[in-house]
């Protein structure tokens, strides 16, 4: 563990519900509204985790872990992420597994309190979830490995340490298309335009919001700031690797990321404005595009020997 | 040793016991689980006598058979492969001694407990033996023991079936094992293992190699060689295949591990080779298993995508031993072996699970079951542990093991090192992930359809917890894969010596190779501990934030539907539909659609069927082409009886001039001199 480790992870907790907010907020400028406060993700937090709770008679104790396993998946995924000049809460070797596969911890005990409601709709959205997480999980493994090859190191705080300009310079082609492959994971993994619409009003066509029609209350808050968390922390991934940390000054590095942060969220916005979800049966298709483009970054890296 | 020799006698004394009380189903059940659980429980007590020392590790006694030896020996390889046979086989046996009651009246049991008896003696001796003659012996008894427990519920059609694919597909795999251990003593003068080591090496290294691929592979259920296992796995009792799948299935691993201990000149590509048959049962494997509406079906293919994760483990520590990679190796064998350990405890519990679910339900069909979690809550509750385990997700211990492979995968001798190893790697990292995700989803669905939600049937309504003698095993293995999560370090350790074997070197080098892989894995253990506070705070935090408020219960939301019944449900079918649309070329699903039709339609239907790839595309084909090829010869089967006689007369007159030929040749007439100095009863 590390001291300065714990400023990532307070950056996290603090800053990822206002992340979900600058997309709303542009998304309402971009429709010529006026939107939603910036804070309203904590003003909704702060009313569910008050309220009392309606549980299906249906479930069971696995609908009531469902909430508790995801956000502390989540949770544990956002110590190993770094930020800016700072270095993970935890790292060693290899934990980029872990934070696959902690992703997935997460996405099972959703599907899984789904699956317990016996509802026709949230079976609907869970089969497509694990679909598609099924092929994003290929993706983003392969991505890091791809990034591990070039960076020579295996832990996620290393790799964002050494992918400086002169990474860029040496490694770019690679590393762009790891970054490529890397967003169109961030928006499967968090269920944004163009794999899903968290504005949609018809279940029928609903991934992530489906699943979690029957929570309510303190449930849905850890739901919600636990989608709110993954957003913020995929981010990171994907600015950490698109930005280099060129400098030594911690602070102007520091502003960097946070400003590359709301960047990605504007971008996030703007594209969810400007284009419409894609069909069910091509989504599969983009992700496999995803994984193709992480394998193109790692013949490139085989190929630099 | 005398532990473990008292050990197989007890076995083979208890099943004796069994089958002469065979009338009595109380008495032969008695005599049957009491000598497997003592029988098991002297086992261990023997192999920690040889751990602490306090025991000679190596039994020899002559053998009237040629080229046979009663040779046994306990080193940590042969230790560590029979812990999962003296674990499961004695759990198994309790949960049986309530799986059985149903068939009390129906059945005699007698055989069914020597049976059983005989193929634990028979795994036991298998791990032992220090012999060609006493292994293939030993591994026939398993195999034909196996054979019977199969198909003890034999009045169904498909049981008979798979029985007879198990036995024709077992005999392959040991024709090929034969051969194997015919080169192997080619030039040496018995079959004891210690001589091949020690003989000049005159066999082709690698066509031995090829032949325990053949012979193993096909117990072990690696695609395309395992097309018997789906069959077989769901026709055996729930207590069977649960040993079959986390026991018997390991001791094909064994076998390549022993033979690649045995021959020197070990090639890089023996690893690619393994590595790529692993890749394809990995992915093929559990693609099939997601398919599947049969629970035990899809048990089965999970069985089949978990020995290829172990086969890419051999084959990545293979690759590192022949390249002198020694990081590698020692990672790449230290994952696979605790996948093993981790595989034989998930599956045992999962093929107990799915046992007890269908005998409570009445079937194994997904799409007829339904929250059985409500009906069954210790069942349910280990299967769901299970199912997360299986699906390689932390704080769970199969995670554990697959960390150890990605590790090796990753390191400095694997992805990050020089080609073509790092090649081999990346396919090792890609099929992990791929098949991480997809079994993911099949264990979703396994939990999803049968446990949770309403039930689909009034027999999956009616359904309850079985005898406590079932559950308890389910419990033990269950905590087992927690506490093997939460302390994998520790278990790790305790692997080393097996390692340290397998590479050659030394308990300190092994120890410093594995070292920074360690490291992690402790971090791992303690994110995974972590994990488990982090839920109880959350847990008690909702708590606190519910208490003195409103909690009620109501139905599912319906989107607006007033009238839900069980049927509207997501179906197994349904749920992996994406994925077998998406992967269609590679699971092979049939579906056939009669669509409603007309102005006012009032019938439709829809039905998939899935088959096995290898079975559609290499062995029916094969055996079509064999039995059109053999029909030529028939003109031999005329029903003649005295041409039947001359036929025997001209075979024993070659046989003759065959043997007299030997005798005379100069050059033989040495070697068989050797034999039968060695085997004087010859």
């Amino acid at each position: 563990m590390h001291g300065e480790g714990s400023i990532p992870l307070v950056l996290t907790l603090v800053l990822a519900p206002f992340f979900l907010g600058v997309i709303n907020r542009t998304k309402a400028i971009v429709g010529g509204r006026t939107g939603q406060p910036l804070l309203q993700v904590y003003f909704d937090l702060f009313k569910l985790l008050g309220k009392g709770a309606v549980y299906s008679r249906t479930t069971t104790w696995v609908f009531r872990a469902g909430p508790i396993v995801g956000l502390a998946a989540v949770l544990l995924v956002a110590t190993l992420v770094p930020f800016g000049p700072f270095r993970a809460l935890v790292s060693f070797d290899g934990d980029l597994i872990l934070l696959a596969y902690l992703l997935g911890l997460g996405r099972m005990s959703t599907v899984l309190a789904a699956l317990d409601t016996g509802s026709p709709f949230e079976g609907m959205g869970a089969s497509r979830e694990v679909m598609f997480s099924a092929l994003a999980e290929p993706a983003l493994l392969l991505g890091l490995a791809a990034l591990a090859r070039a960076t020579h190191v295996l832990s996620l705080t290393e790799m964002h340490r050494l992918l400086d300009a002169s990474g860029w310079a040496n490694e770019g082609l690679a590393i762009s298309l790891v970054a490529v492959a890397l967003v169109v994971v961030f928006l499967a993994e968090n269920s944004r335009i163009p794999v899903d619409d968290p504005n949609t009003h018809l279940e029928l066509t609903m991934v992530h919001e489906v699943m979690v029609l029957d929570h309510g209350g303190p449930d849905f808050a850890y739901i919600l700031y636990g989608a709110a968390l993954k957003l913020w922390i995929l981010g990171s991934l994907v600015t950490g690797l698109v930005v280099p940390a060129g400098t030594t000054v911690a602070v102007v590095e520091l502003g960097v990321a946070l400003a590359s942060m709301l960047g990605l969220a504007i971008l996030v916005g703007l594209i969810e404005s400007s284009m419409a979800r894609l069909r069910m049966i091509r989504v599969p298709q983009l992700l496999v595009g995803a994984v193709a483009l992480s394998s193109l970054a790692l013949v490139l890296e085989f190929g630099g020997l | 040793m005398h532990w473990l020799l008292a050990a197989l006698g007890i076995q083979i004394a208890g099943g004796l016991v069994a089958l002469v009380a065979g009338r009595s189903a109380r008495l032969a059940t008695l005599a049957g689980a009491v000598s497997s659980v003592v029988g098991c429980g002297m086992g261990l007590a023997g192999l920690a006598a040889i751990y602490w020392g306090d025991s000679a590790s190596t039994f020899h006694v002559a053998w009237n058979v040629p080229f046979g030896s009663l040779s046994l020996d306990v080193d940590p390889l042969s230790a560590f492969f029979s812990l999962p046979v003296l674990v499961l086989s004695p759990l198994a046996a309790i949960y049986a001694s309530g799986y059985l009651v149903p068939f009390r009246d129906r059945k005699s049991l007698g055989g069914l407990w020597f049976s059983y008896n005989l193929l634990t003696a028979g795994m036991l001796t298998v791990t032992l033996a220090r012999n060609g003659v006493l292994f293939l012996v030993a591994w026939e008894v398993m195999s034909l023991a196996a054979f019977f427990l199969i198909t003890f519920d034999d009045e169904r059609q498909e049981v008979r079936d798979a029985g007879r694919t198990f036995l024709i597909a077992t005999h392959l795999s040991t024709a090929a094992l034969l051969v194997m251990f015919v080169l192997l003593g080619n030039n040496s003068a018995s079959l004891d293992f210690v001589d091949f080591a020690a003989g000049p090496g005159a066999a082709p290294a690698s066509l031995v190699f090829l032949l325990a691929v053949l012979g193993f592979g096909t117990k072990a259920g690696l695609m395309p060689l395992g097309a018997w296992l789906p069959e077989a796995y769901p026709a055996a009792p729930s207590f069977v295949s649960a040993v079959m799948s986390g026991a018997m299935s390991k001791l094909g691993i064994y076998g390549l591990l022993r033979i690649v201990l045995v021959v020197s000149d070990i090639q890089p590509w023996w690893g690619w080779l393994l590595v790529a048959l692993g890749a394809i049962s990995a992915v093929l494997g559990i693609l099939a298993a997601l398919a599947q509406n049969d629970l035990k079906r899809l048990l089965a293919y999970s069985s089949i995508e978990n020995l290829g994760i172990i086969t890419m483990g051999v084959g990545l520590a293979v690759v590192g031993f022949a390249t002198d990679s020694f990081t590698l190796a020692t990672l790449g064998f230290a994952g696979a072996l605790f996948h093993i350990l981790n595989h034989a405890m998930i599956k045992g519990l999962l093929f107990l699970g799915a046992g007890a679910i269908a005998q409570s339900a009445g079937t194994r069909q997904l799409d007829l079951l339904g929250g059985l979690l409500k009906r069954m809550p210790w069942t349910g509750a280990a299967f769901v542990i299970g199912a997360v385990a299986i699906a390689g997700l932390p704080p769970l211990n199969a995670f554990a093991s697959e960390f150890l492979m990605y590790s090796a995968s990753l390191g400095s001798e694997g992805l990050l090192g020089p080609s073509p190893t790092s090649i081999v790697a990346l396919a090792v990292i890609g099929s992990l992930a791929l098949a991480g995700g997809l079994a993911a989803f099949c264990f979703a669905k396994a939990i999803g359809i049968a446990l949770l939600g309403e039930p689909r049937t009034p027999q999956a309504s009616d359904a309850r917890e079985p005898a406590g003698l079932m559950i308890l095993p389910l419990i033990l293995l269950a905590a087992g894969c927690a506490a093997f999560a939460l302390f994998s370090p520790l278990v790790v350790n305790k692997l080393m010596p097996v390692v340290a074997q397998l590479t050659h070197q030394s308990a300190e080098a092994t120890a410093i190779l594995a070292a920074g892989a360690l490291g992690s894995l402790a971090w791992v253990a303690q994110m995974s501990c972590g994990l488990v506070v982090i839920i109880g705070g959350l847990a008690v935090a909702r708590k606190l934030l519910l208490a003195g408020r409103e909690v009620t219960t109501s139905g599912t939301w319906g989107c607006g539907y007033a009238r839900p019944t069980p049927r509207i449900q997501y179906t197994a079918s349904s749920f992996t539909q994406p994925a077998v649309e998406f992967f269609g070329v590679l699971v092979r699903s049939r579906r056939q659609l009669k669509a409603p039709t007309g102005l006012f339609p009032r019938w439709g239907s829809l039905s998939t069927a899935n088959t096995d790839m290898s079975k559609d595309l290499i062995y029916r084909p094969m055996f079509d082409s064999i039995g059109l090829a053999l029909s030529k010869l028939r003109w031999l089967q005329h029903g003649r009886i005295h041409l039947y006689i001359l036929y025997v007369g001209c075979t024993i007159l070659a046989l003759v001039i065959w043997y007299a030929s030997v005798e005379l040749a100069p050059d033989n007439a040495r070697r068989v001199e050797a034999i039968s100095q060695t085997t004087p009863d010859l």
